[in-house]
């Protein structure tokens, strides 16, 4: 069998064997699907209800005040603030008498404290019933204001994006989430396997392997065969998280019950409509799986995943190159890795940062150059595509951000080939700098 | 043909010292060869060369009568460096078959060997321990196991008896011995002297980059022999002195003599029986190769000199 990919072998199935690879490979997506489902399942299920009796001395508020179930109001007779707690309710709320001024005060009782976002919610309520009554008392009625409320709900802004064959759908929000999810994984992951690149390098230096190794086999096939290997666990933990994820999220919606996942269905088939009717009828929670379904149907998924995967294999062979020089210099000590690291590290966390300001404003001149300079590209530009190609991203910038890519890292290889070459037989010295590029930029 | 590696005239210069300068030698097939020199002396860069780490910057290295070629000539070799080369966390067995597995053996030819080797100097319970499981004995005799499994032509053993008990220094002690009556042969790199004497038939000094010394082990010390003798007398009188020896050194009835410009052993001889003595012993002291090296290598600098610039 080929050398190079013995040691590819080796580095693969010896990482890929152990403990804590399958670990983290098994419970980070369990912890991702468990946060969402565990918000899902909150923001459907868990939410505070509360029952609140109203003590109304201008008999305006029944039937005018909007109430439902998570937050009940009711007209109870014979409840004060003194016996509201016996009899069901979990808080009160007194409405003094109105007055010519306008200015009252509204004062509600309640054992449990009430979240802000409860108590917006109980004003914004009496204040359109009040709005209500007034435009009732200038001469509106009932029937006309009911059917004003409901038209007014449809009003839903759509933004859709020009392309090639038309306009297509798009969100902002998800183009972020993704922008932001994959750029932040690109760094994640260039740290880490870029991290076990430099200890695996520093492994066979201090345990004197290297030296066996490389009366066997080249510095580079060494160094390759590393790379490559810890490169192919990298994609395995991609793709088993990928595949773990859509499994766990086709069970999670087992747990939807039946009759909510009709009406998404009957949402899907009608595009969001309701056949017969308004939204309305479909319940709050089939609305919120149907729009999320919908959401994330508008993001080309393919594209993102293949650029995803160009880019963080890109990113990654450009930078595990580094740090295996890195590794190959460093003696004992591992405090002179720290050092050393520095300047490897350093543009990798700026690239992060030009990230974050890039995923909110893709197309600023900073963004788009640090989308194709190879040192910064792998993030930066995963943060643009989630934006749309050719919208945000033409393709002569993705083309040219690939390219320089692809060359960036046979550059960065062919250097760091170099001073490996000599760092990992070279014993007791402290390397600084200065010397990896001297020892980088000689000739042969 | 018998040469298994003539190398000539091989240089190697870092930016501040010459490493190894114009050495040649040659070795026998089938011999057991001795690179000795002091710490530092340009051994380690000179098996490098041999092993096809490193490129000469000059000079000619001729492997089994051919042009050196590091990429197809490697797999004949086996290199056992100075400090062990193992993964501690990989098992005995998997490295042994992965190491196999870089020298070209295939899978299977790898297993019969490693097989073998394990039963030969009972490892075979080892197959799943872990190296770092390991003492420092049980990794030098992998490690010996790892270097001469593909049955190299040459094989390149750089301390190999540090860290071993003498039960198993001599296990692998016999299997160099047998291994060079297979016909391979053995480049042996220490600064054991009294190894070197017991084990080698050839001998390389190495000191300053420079060849200093090259030879059997037995001309060597003939070359250097100080004409001293060794006199055991039944009674040793007050004042003994004659033309032909004078006394080195004296313990009891013990002497050593060495003897004079001009004079033979013969001549000694002849004066103790004039004097009518018993002689109860007398034998020729050759200088160990210790002495030798000692001699040899002192004063030269040798230590300090990996902080010497290169002359112009």
């Amino acid at each position: 069998m080929n050398k190079t990919l013995l040691i590819i072998q080796r580095e693969y199935l010896t990482r890929v064997k152990n403990k804590r690879f399958v670990l983290t490979t098994i419970l980070m997506p369990l912890l991702i699907v468990a946060l969402i489902a565990g918000t899902t399942f909150l923001s459907i299920k868990g939410k505070d209800e509360r029952k609140i009796a109203v003590i109304d001395q201008n008999g305006f508020f029944k039937g005018n005040i909007k109430s439902t179930k998570a937050l009940a109001f009711e007209f109870p007779e014979g409840v004060d603030t003194s016996n509201y707690l016996q009899k069901g309710y979990s808080d009160i709320l007194l409405i003094p008498k109105f007055d010519s001024t306008g200015k009252m005060n509204y004062l509600i009782r309640s054992k449990k404290r009430i979240s802000i976002t409860t108590e917006s919610a109980i004003s914004e309520r009496i204040n359109a019933a009040i709005e209500d009554n007034m435009l009732q008392t200038a001469g509106i009625d009932k029937a006309q204001l009911d059917s004003i409320h409901v038209q007014s709900q449809y009003a839903e802004l759509k933004a859709v994006e020009e392309n090639g064959e038309g306009v297509k759908e798009s969100s902002a929000g998800l183009s972020y989430g993704i922008g932001f999810g994959s750029g932040m994984l690109i760094y994640i992951t260039m740290f880490i396997y870029g991290a076990m690149v430099m200890r695996g390098v520093m492994e066979e230096k201090t345990n004197r392997i290297a030296e066996v190794m490389v009366s066997s086999v080249k510095p580079f096939q060494l160094m390759a065969g590393k790379i490559i290997g810890i490169g192919a666990v990298g994609l395995t933990q991609f793709l088993m998280w990928i595949i773990l994820i859509i499994g766990l999220t086709t069970a999670a919606q087992a747990f939807v019950p039946h009759d909510v996942m009709e009406q998404v269905k009957t949402l899907q088939q009608a595009n969001g409509q309701m056949p017969g009717g308004g939204m309305a009828q479909a319940g709050d929670a089939a609305q919120q799986i149907y729009k999320m379904q919908h959401t994330f149907s508008t993001a080309n998924w393919p594209v993102i995943i293949l650029c995803f995967i160009f880019y963080f294999l890109g990113g990654y062979l450009f930078y595990a190159a580094l740090f295996a020089a890195v590794g190959s210099v460093v003696n004992e000590d591992p405090q002179d890795a720290q050092s050393l690291m520095l300047p490897i590290t350093m543009p990798i966390i700026f690239s992060f940062i030009i990230m974050t300001n890039a995923v909110q404003d893709p197309s600023t001149p900073m963004a788009v150059w640090a989308s194709i300079i190879p040192f910064s590209s792998p993030m930066v530009m995963m943060a643009r595509i989630a934006y749309g190609i050719p919208g945000t991203v033409p393709y002569w910038q993705l083309g040219l951000s690939m390219l320089s890519l692809i060359g960036g890292f046979l550059l960065t290889t062919w250097l760091s080939a170099k001073i490996y070459r000599t760092g990992i037989l070279m014993y007791g010295k402290k390397v600084s700098w200065k010397e990896m590029f001297k020892w980088a930029f000689r000739k042969n | 043909m018998n040469k298994i590696l003539e190398l000539s005239n091989l240089k190697k210069y870092y930016a501040t010292q010459k490493a190894v300068d114009d050495i040649s030698f040659s070795i026998e097939k089938g011999s057991i060869f001795g690179l000795l020199g002091p710490n530092g002396a340009g051994k380690t860069t000179l098996l490098r060369m041999i092993t096809g780490i490193f490129y000469p910057d000059s000079g000619d290295i001729r492997f089994d009568g051919k042009t050196f070629d590091p990429e197809n000539d490697i797999i004949k070799i086996g290199y056992m460096p100075e400090e062990r080369g193992l993964y501690k966390k990989m098992k005995i067995g998997e490295q042994a078959l992965y190491l196999a597995q870089l020298k070209g053996l295939s899978r299977s030819e790898a297993m019969t060997k490693i097989k073998f080797w394990f039963k030969r100097l009972e490892m075979e319970t080892w197959w799943n321990k872990k190296v770092e499981d390991l003492s420092k004995g049980m990794s030098q005799k992998l490690q010996f196991v790892t270097t001469v499994l593909h049955e190299p032509k040459l094989i390149i053993l750089d301390e190999p008896f540090s860290g071993l008990d003498p039960v198993n220094a001599n296990l692998i002690k016999d299997e160099i011995y047998g291994l060079a009556q297979r016909g391979s042969t053995i480049i042996f790199s220490t600064h054991r002297m009294e190894q070197v004497e017991e084990i080698c038939d050839h001998i390389v000094l190495v000191n300053l980059g420079k060849k200093i010394l090259d030879g059997t082990v037995a001309n060597i010390k003939q070359q250097f022999k100080e004409n001293k003798f060794a006199i055991q007398l039944g009674e040793v009188p007050a004042n003994l002195t004659a033309a032909s020896f004078e006394i080195a050194d004296q313990k009891a009835n013990r002497l050593t003599v060495k003897i004079k410009e001009g004079y033979r052993s013969n001549d000694v001889l002849q004066h103790l029986l004039q004097q009518n003595l018993t002689i109860e012993a007398f034998h020729e002291v050759l200088p160990s190769l210790n002495e030798i090296f000692i001699n040899l290598v002192e004063g030269t600098r040798a230590t300090s000199r990996a902080f010497q610039p290169v002359n112009p």
